[in-house]
């Protein structure tokens, strides 16, 4: 589905270059949550960018089911970690927008972002403005907006990285949810192990920067998931296979 | 009061300002002495007057017209400009120089000219006020659109859209409660303009009234146009403010309000 072949960024020239990623591969399947997590500034945003199409990489190929990627495109969605819902749009003309922009009409596109406003549990909320909303409702809505546009591809940037506790554990079992519902192909980063573990079907360490992907981790656990998998004995095996790795990278 | 809609706040507010006016007035005609400065009552009693008069209401709309004209004109023409150099590096580059070397000049000095080249009507006291207007709005509005978070450009990209959609969808909903605000702080700048470009060259305006009253040197006539003069000046930014709200409502919703 995404294949990543020998990625390279680097930003600035001189003295002053940053090498972001250093020929990095990585493959995600139809259907997989795959996760990316590294240490901070390894490169991890900067890779989820290119394949969103926002950065351009320096040499190496983004391809999604075939098709090179160039520039943003419709077919792959991404979420961030600040919220990034158009402040002068009630909820629901945030979750149309994508919709709007493809020319659907009015009557269509209103129902499928009920659909989804629905499927992240906010119906009652579809004429509020997003700063009424607290953060974790901001991030549900900006799910919807995504999945309203029926992308073969989710990116998410730290999504739920600004987000107490409580909520994130509430939003992790809702994306894990609406993962199986949609039959998503996700692409995912996180610096909390955790989080990758509980959602992801395969967990990617990157190194440090230059990022590169050092390790791929499996995650064998039993689906459908919810919190309660963190406790387990699988679980902490899985997590200490991931820490140990990152660690290496940290010394 | 503190329950009290808004509107009514606003009115309660006006009155309270007027009526220590009016203290202060009376204090210093009593300190000064009748020839000097008119006793407030003589002054708002010729007001009330007026106000029954014809002759006022023809100045007083004669006024609006120029400037309410002026400003339609300022922000159809400042802040489509304004977007424009706000959200186009090299519409910016192109224009930015112009806009802001002239920036400085006091445009005002330019009277005569546009007297000359316009004509004595009305056409040169609104391009006048619309002029200095235009500046205030274009300046604010391009600064505004420039601060406009990067995140939502990409927003619009990474859902499909083109620059066309970031122009319309983006920078102008973005723009707008800037332009509005230079509008409605423009009001006071627009009626003073107002009031200088009505001292040459017409008989009519608030501003033909209040100079032909003082070269009369009838002093409650004269406060009758002053006093023209404010109401118009205040009721251009309540109007302002109005289409302000309505028109950027989200700006003014309540943070957090319907948050679980
Ligand atoms: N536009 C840019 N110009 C120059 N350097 C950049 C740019 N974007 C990122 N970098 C640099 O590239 C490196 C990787 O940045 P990136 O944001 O991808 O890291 P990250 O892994 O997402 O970090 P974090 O965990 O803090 O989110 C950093 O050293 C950063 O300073
Ligand atoms: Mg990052």
């Amino acid at each position: 589905m995404l294949h990543i072949d020998k990625l390279t960024k680097t930003f600035g020239q001189g003295d002053k270059a940053v090498t972001a990623l250093d020929s990095t591969d990585l493959n995600v399947g139809r259907g997989e949550f795959a996760v990316v997590v590294g240490p901070s500034g390894c490169g991890k945003s900067t890779l989820l960018n290119i394949v969103a199409g926002l950065e351009r990489p320096t040499s190496g190929s983004v391809t999604l089911e075939g098709e090179h990627v160039t520039g943003p495109g419709a077919e792959r969605g991404m979420v961030f970690q600040s919220y990034t819902l158009f402040p002068w749009l009630t909820v629901r003309k945030n979750v149309e927008f994508g919709l709007r922009i493809k020319g659907v009409s009015p009557a269509e596109r209103a129902d499928t972002a009920r659909h989804y406003i629905a499927m992240v549990g906010l119906e009652e909320f579809e004429n509020a403005l997003p700063k009424e909303l607290s953060g974790g409702m901001q991030q549900r809505v900006a799910i919807a907006r995504v999945l309203a546009n029926k992308p073969r591809m989710l990116l998410m940037d730290e999504p739920f990285g600004a987000l107490d506790a409580q909520t994130r554990l509430q939003l992790q079992e809702q994306l894990l949810r609406v993962w199986r519902q949609e039959k998503a192909t996700v692409l995912f980063i996180t610096h909390d192990i955790d989080e990758a573990i509980l959602l992801g079907d395969r967990v990617h360490v990157m190194s440090k920067r230059p990022g590169r992907l050092v390790e791929e981790v499996p995650v064998d656990l039993q689906r459908p998931r919810d919190h309660t998998v963190t406790v387990s004995q699988d679980f902490a095996r899985l997590k200490k296979r991931v820490m140990d790795r990152l660690f290496r990278e940290l010394a | 009061m503190v329950n009290a809609h808004p509107s009514i706040r606003t009115l309660a507010a006006y009155l309270t300002v007027v009526a220590v006016l009016i203290l202060v007035w009376k204090a210093a005609a009593l300190f000064l002495g009748n020839a000097l400065l008119p006793h407030p009552e003589e002054a708002v009693a010729a007001f009330g007057h007026a106000l029954g008069t014809a002759a006022f209401w023809e100045h007083f709309q004669a006024s609006s017209f120029r400037v309410v004209t002026a400003m339609g004109v300022a922000f159809g023409l400042g802040f489509p400009m304004g977007v424009l150099m706000g959200g186009s590096r090299r519409a910016d580059g192109l224009l930015a120089p112009f806009v802001f070397l002239t920036y400085p000049i006091p445009k005002i000095v330019l009277l005569p000219v546009f007297l000359l080249l316009l004509g004595l009507g009305d056409v040169a006291k609104i391009a006048m006020i619309g002029l200095i207007l235009w500046y205030q709005i274009l300046v604010t509005t391009r600064d505004g659109v420039k601060l406009v978070n990067p995140k939502y450009l990409d927003s619009v990209r990474l859902l499909g859209g083109s620059r066309m959609h970031i122009v319309l969808n983006v920078l102008l909903p973005a723009g707008l409660p800037h332009g509005f605000t230079a509008l409605r702080l423009g009001t006071g700048t627009s009626v003073a303009v107002l009031f200088f470009v009505e001292s040459f060259a017409t008989s009519s305006g608030l501003g033909y009234l209040i100079m032909d009253a003082w070269g009369r040197m009838n002093y409650p006539d004269m406060f009758t146009g002053i006093f023209g003069m404010s109401l118009l000046g205040a009721a251009l930014y309540e109007l302002a403010n109005i289409l302000e709200q309505r028109v950027c409502r989200w700006k003014f919703t309540q943070r957090g309000s319907r948050a679980d």
